[in-house]
C-alpha cells in the first residue's frame, strides 16, 4: 500500500475568506486503499480543505492531482463526475424528496429523458442493502432520524464510480451501533481499493479505523503520519499545538463527590409529555445543579429538552419555577422566566449565518428588552468584548459574519447569547458536538463554572464519559422515555448508564 | 488569523459600486445626448431641470420600495402595495370632492386621515394573512393585489374622479425652500423608516428573522408580531405615495394609480441590495435603486425612445444591472479576461462560507 502512488495530490493550497486565512499552502496525498483521517481543531482548515477539493471552494493558490491529472473543480458535480464523492458532517439532502430521489438525484436513470422510477427505486433498494440498511425507498427522506439519512448520504456518494470518497465528520450524529456498521462498510470499500479521507473529532475512532492521519493546525500542514506511529497523546499535541495540561484538569474537575443541590428546585416538571415525541416525565432542577441527560441518538433528549423550553409544546403536565404553576408555551414565555437553550442544530437553530458575531450575541437579550429598547451601543461593545474574551472566540473580531466561523466557534457564540441574558436555567443540547478537543474542553470548562457560580443547566449529550464528568443527576432517556434519574455518585460509571439504556429498568430513583 | 485583503477590490466588490455606475452612467449618456440636461434653473423662485424633475417622480416609488425593503427583509413580499396606493388616493380625493371648499386645508387633513387609516387597516390584513394564518406572502397579498383594484374602482364608482384642491395638489407639485414638496416628503418618509429601524433594535430582528426564522423564535423574537408590523409599515407607505400619485394629476383613477409600482418597487429593493431571500437590507441602497429606475424612465422619454419599445429599453437595462451585480456572472467575467494565479471558479457564491 504504501508503495503505490497517491491516488490524489493536493500541493501548497491556500486559500483565504475575509477576515480568515482558512488554509496556508497545505500539502496532502492520498493513497489508494487507505482510510485516511484529517485531523485538527475547529478552524484548522479541515473543511475549507474538503471543499476546495471537492470543488465548492476554488483555491487562491496551489494545485490539486487526481489520478496523475491535474484538475480544478469549478462545482461539486464536475468533482463527483471525476471520481471525488462527499458525504458532508451536515446531511446535505432534501428531507421532502423520497429516499431513493436523494440517492439519484441528478443522475436519475433515464431513458428517453423519462425517469424510470422503478429501475431507480431497485438500484436504491440494493445500494442501502449493501449497508445492511432495510428501510422503504418511497418514504420521504425526512420521515427518518439524522443517522438514516447520513446512511442514505453516503449511499448516494457510493454509488457513483468513485475513486476518492470523502467523509466529513460522518459520524458525528451516529450511535455507537451506526457507527460499527459505517465502519464495516468503509473497511470493505477500502478493501475495493477505495481511498477514504474521514473527518472525525472522536479520536478512538480514527485509531479504530485510519491507516494514516494528517494534522492541519491554524490552516498550516503539522504532518503525515502512520496511525501506528502516532500515539493519540501526541496527536491531540499535534492538534492543540501545546501541552496537554487542559485535558489532565478535566479528569480532576469530576463532579462526583460534588455536593447534589438541595432546598427548593427552581425547576420542577410532573408529568411533562407531548404525544408521539416523548412520554411523561418527571425532572427537578435545582440551583447550581447540572443535569446531564444521556441516552441513544433517538430516545428523546432533545425532545425532552425543547420541551422545558417551551421550543414545543407540552400536552400533558405541570411546570412550575421557582414553586410558582406555569405553562412553558413558547420560548418568549420560558425566557421570561430565565431559561436560556441552544440547539443542537446550530446552523438551523441556533446561528444567523450573515448576521455578525456581535448581533448573534445580543439577540436573546435585545429580544427579551423588545425592539423598541434597543441595547446601547456601548454596552453591545462591552459584551461582546467581555464574552469574546472570556470564551476565546477566534477570530476575535465581533463585526464578521458569524457564518464565518468555525463550528465550535459558532457554538461559543450562542454560548455567549445567553449568557449574557444571565439565566437561571441553561439549557444545552450537544453543546460539544462537531467541535473540537480544545473547545470542548473550554465549553466543559464554562460548565462547570456555571454552575458553581449558581446557574442550573441541563446537559444533553451523545457522550456519556461527559455526561459523568459534568453532572450531579443524571436522567436516562431510552425510546422516548425517561427510563431512570440517578445521583452521580461514585458508584455510577458508563457501564452502569448503558446497562441502564440496554435494560431500560431505573436502578434507584433520586428522590423529588 | 484575520487577514483582510480588501484593498482595491474594497470599492469594486461593494454591493451598490455596480448601480452607481450604471446611474452615473445613464446621466452621463442623457447629458451627450441633450447637453444641457444636467442644468438646473431657478424659474419663479423654483428650481427647475431634468435632475429635479427625477428625483420628484422618483419620490412616490421610493416610498413604496422602503415599505417593500421591510416586507422583503424578513423573507416575504407585498404584491397589493400598487392597489394600496390607488385605494388610499382614491378615498382621499372621494373625501375632498364631497366638501364644499375643496381648498379647505382641514378636509385635505381629514382627508389624508382617511386614506392613511384605511390602508393601515388593510396592511394590517395583509400582516395578518401571513403572520397570523400563516398563508404564504406572496398568495396573501396577491389577494389584495387583485381585489384592492376592485376596492378602488368601487370607491371612484368606476369613473375617474377628479378634484379642484390646492393643498391635495401640493403634495405631489407644490414646492418647499425652491424645491418639489415631494422630495422632502420621500426624504422624511426615509429618514423615519431609518430611524425607526436603526435607532431601534426594529432593523437587526427584521434582519434576523429573515435572516434565520426559525433560530430567531428560539433566541426569543416574536417573529408574528414583527412579520405583522412590516406589512403595515409597507401600506403606510404606499399610502403616502398614492396621495402623490393622485395628488401630481389632481384625479384618482383607480385602474391606473400605481398600476405596476409593486414590481419597480421589488426590483429597486432588489437591486439595493437586499436579497428576496431576506435577511440583510440597505434602505440607502432602496433608494438608489428607486433613482436609478426613475432615471431610466426619464431616459427613455428623453431620448424619444419610441413606446411600443420603451418597455424593452427599460428591461435590457435592468437585466444588465442585475447580471453585473450577481457574483458569479462578475467571476465568469473577469476570469476570461485576467486569468487568476490558480483555478478561479465560482459558479455559485456559497452562501455560507465555514472554513473546517
Amino acid at each position: 500500500m504504501t508503495g503505490s502512488h497517491p491516488v490524489l495530490t493536493m500541493t501548497g493550497i491556500s486559500k483565504s475568506f475575509p477576515g480568515v486565512r482558512a488554509l496556508d499552502g497545505v500539502d496532502f496525498r492520498l493513497l489508494p486503499g487507505e482510510v485516511h483521517a484529517l485531523m485538527g481543531e475547529n478552524g484548522a482548515g479541515k473543511s475549507t480543505l474538503i471543499k476546495v477539493l471537492t470543488g465548492v471552494y476554488s483555491a487562491d493558490h496551489g494545485t490539486v492531482t487526481l489520478g496523475g491529472e491535474a484538475v480544478s473543480f469549478t462545482g461539486p458535480m464536475q468533482a463527483t463526475a471525476a471520481g471525488v464523492s462527499t458525504v458532508y458532517q451536515e446531511v446535505n439532502l432534501c428531507t421532502n424528496l423520497s429516499v431513493a430521489e436523494n440517492i439519484f438525484i441528478g443522475r436519475e436513470p433515464r431513458r428517453l429523458g423519462a425517469v424510470r422510477w422503478a429501475e431507480m427505486r431497485r438500484r436504491a433498494r440494493s445500494l442501502l442493502a449493501r449497508l445492511d440498511l432495510d428501510i422503504d425507498v418511497n418514504a420521504q427522506l425526512g420521515s427518518y432520524s439524522l443517522a438514516v439519512q447520513q446512511m442514505v448520504a453516503i449511499a448516494r456518494a457510493i454509488d457513483i464510480e468513485a475513486r476518492v470518497l470523502v467523509l466529513d465528520e460522518p459520524t458525528s450524529s451516529l450511535d455507537a451501533v451506526e457507527v460499527a456498521q459505517l465502519f464495516r462498510v468503509m473497511r470493505q470499500l477500502r478493501d475495493d481499493g477505495l481511498a477514504i479521507l474521514f473527518v472525525t473529532h472522536f479520536l478512538d475512532q480514527v485509531y479504530e479505523i485510519a491507516d494514516r492521519i494528517t494534522v492541519l493546525r491554524n490552516g498550516q500542514l503539522v504532518g503525515e503520519y502512520p496511525t501506528s506511529q502516532l500515539p493519540q497523546l501526541g496527536l491531540v499535541e499535534k492538534m492543540i499545538g501545546k501541552e496537554l495540561r487542559v485535558l489532565e484538569r478535566l479528569d480532576e474537575q469530576s463532579r462526583h463527590d460534588a455536593a447534589p443541590a438541595e432546598g427548593a428546585p427552581l425547576l420542577d416538571v410532573r408529568e411533562l409529555g407531548r404525544r408521539s415525541a416523548v412520554a411523561r416525565f418527571d425532572l427537578t432542577i435545582h440551583e447550581g445543579e447540572v443535569v446531564g441527560l444521556a441516552g441513544l441518538l433517538g430516545s428523546g433528549r432533545t425532545e425532552v429538552a425543547r420541551l422545558l423550553f417551551g421550543a414545543d409544546r407540552a400536552d400533558h403536565g405541570t411546570v412550575r419555577v421557582h414553586g410558582t404553576p406555569t405553562t412553558l408555551r413558547t420560548p418568549v414565555t420560558a425566557i421570561g422566566h430565565g431559561i436560556g437553550f441552544c440547539s443542537e442544530n446550530r446552523r438551523a437553530e441556533g446561528i444567523v449565518a450573515e448576521l455578525s458575531v456581535r448581533e448573534n450575541i445580543i439577540l436573546a437579550l435585545q429580544a427579551a428588552r423588545g425592539w423598541l429598547r434597543p441595547v446601547p451601543r456601548r454596552r453591545q461593545d462591552e459584551l461582546v468584548e467581555r464574552y469574546v474574551r472570556a470564551l476565546s472566540i477566534r477570530p476575535a473580531d465581533p463585526d464578521i459574519p458569524v457564518g464565518n466561523l468555525s463550528g465550535g466557534n459558532q457554538q461559543k457564540v450562542l454560548l455567549a447569547r445567553w449568557l449574557i441574558t444571565e439565566p437561571r436555567l441553561l439549557i444545552l443540547d450537544e453543546p460539544t458536538r462537531g467541535i473540537d478537543i480544545g473547545a470542548k474542553t473550554e465549553i466543559q470548562r464554562l460548565v462547570a463554572q456555571l454552575s458553581d457560580g449558581g446557574m442550573a443547566v441541563l446537559f444533553v449529550s451523545a457522550e456519556l464519559e461527559e455526561v459523568l464528568r459534568l453532572s450531579h443527576t443524571i436522567a436516562v432517556m431510552r425510546d422516548l422515555e425517561m427510563v431512570a434519574r440517578l445521583t452521580n455518585d461514585p458508584s455510577v460509571d458508563a457501564d452502569r448508564i448503558m446497562q441502564t439504556i440496554a435494560a431500560g429498568t431505573g436502578h434507584e430513583e433520586v428522590p423529588s | 488569523m484575520s487577514n483582510r485583503t480588501a484593498g482595491y477590490r474594497g470599492l469594486t466588490t461593494h454591493r451598490l459600486f455596480w448601480p452607481v455606475v450604471v446611474l452615473v452612467g445613464m446621466l452621463a449618456a442623457n447629458t451627450v445626448y441633450r447637453p444641457g440636461f444636467l442644468s438646473v434653473q431657478m424659474r419663479d423662485g423654483h428650481l427647475y431641470g431634468s435632475l429635479i424633475d427625477i428625483l420628484r417622480l422618483s419620490a412616490p416609488l421610493i416610498l413604496v420600495a422602503l415599505g417593500m425593503t421591510l416586507v422583503i427583509a424578513t423573507g416575504g413580499i407585498d404584491l397589493s402595495v400598487g392597489s394600496l396606493c390607488a385605494i388610499s388616493g382614491a378615498i382621499a380625493c372621494l373625501h375632498i370632492s364631497q366638501q364644499p371648499d375643496q381648498n379647505s386645508l382641514g378636509a385635505v387633513l381629514t382627508a389624508l386621515a382617511l386614506g392613511l387609516g384605511v390602508a393601515l387597516v388593510l396592511g394590517a390584513w395583509n400582516g395578518v394573512l401571513v403572520a397570523v394564518i400563516g398563508i404564504q406572502p406572496i398568495i396573501a397579498t396577491l389577494i389584495l393585489m387583485v381585489a384592492g383594484r376592485g376596492l378602488a374602482q368601487l370607491i371612484t364608482e368606476g369613473q375617474i374622479l377628479t378634484i379642484n384642491s390646492d393643498p391635495y395638489k401640493a403634495i405631489g407639485v407644490g414646492h418647499l425652500l425652491t424645491l418639489p414638496l415631494a422630495i422632502f416628503l420621500a426624504l422624511a418618509a426615509a429618514l423615519l423608516v431609518a430611524a425607526v429601524t436603526r435607532r431601534t433594535a426594529l432593523g437587526l430582528i427584521i434582519e434576523s428573522v429573515g435572516g434565520n426564522a426559525q433560530a430567531s423564535r428560539l433566541a426569543g423574537i416574536r417573529s408574528a408580531r414583527i412579520t405583522f408590523l412590516v406589512y403595515v409599515i409597507s401600506a403606510a407607505c404606499a399610502a403616502v405615495a398614492g396621495f402623490m400619485m393622485t395628488a401630481n394629476v389632481s384625479s384618482a383613477d383607480g385602474n391606473a394609480a400605481g398600476l405596476w409600482v409593486e414590481l419597480d418597487a421589488i426590483l429597486a429593493v432588489v437591486i439595493g441590495g437586499t436579497s428576496l431571500a431576506g435577511g440583510r437590507f440597505s434602505l440607502g441602497g432602496t433608494i438608489l435603486g428607486a433613482l436609478l429606475i426613475q432615471t431610466l424612465t426619464t431616459t427613455v422619454y428623453a431620448m424619444n425612445i419610441s413606446p411600443q419599445t420603451s418597455l424593452l429599453f427599460k428591461a435590457v437595462v435592468v437585466i444588465a444591472v442585475c447580471l453585473i451585480q450577481a457574483p458569479g456572472f462578475r467571476a465568469r467575467f473577469t476570469r476570461r479576461r485576467a486569468p487568476a494565479a490558480g483555478p478561479t471558479s465560482v459558479t455559485e457564491q456559497p452562501k455560507e462560507q465555514v472554513p473546517a
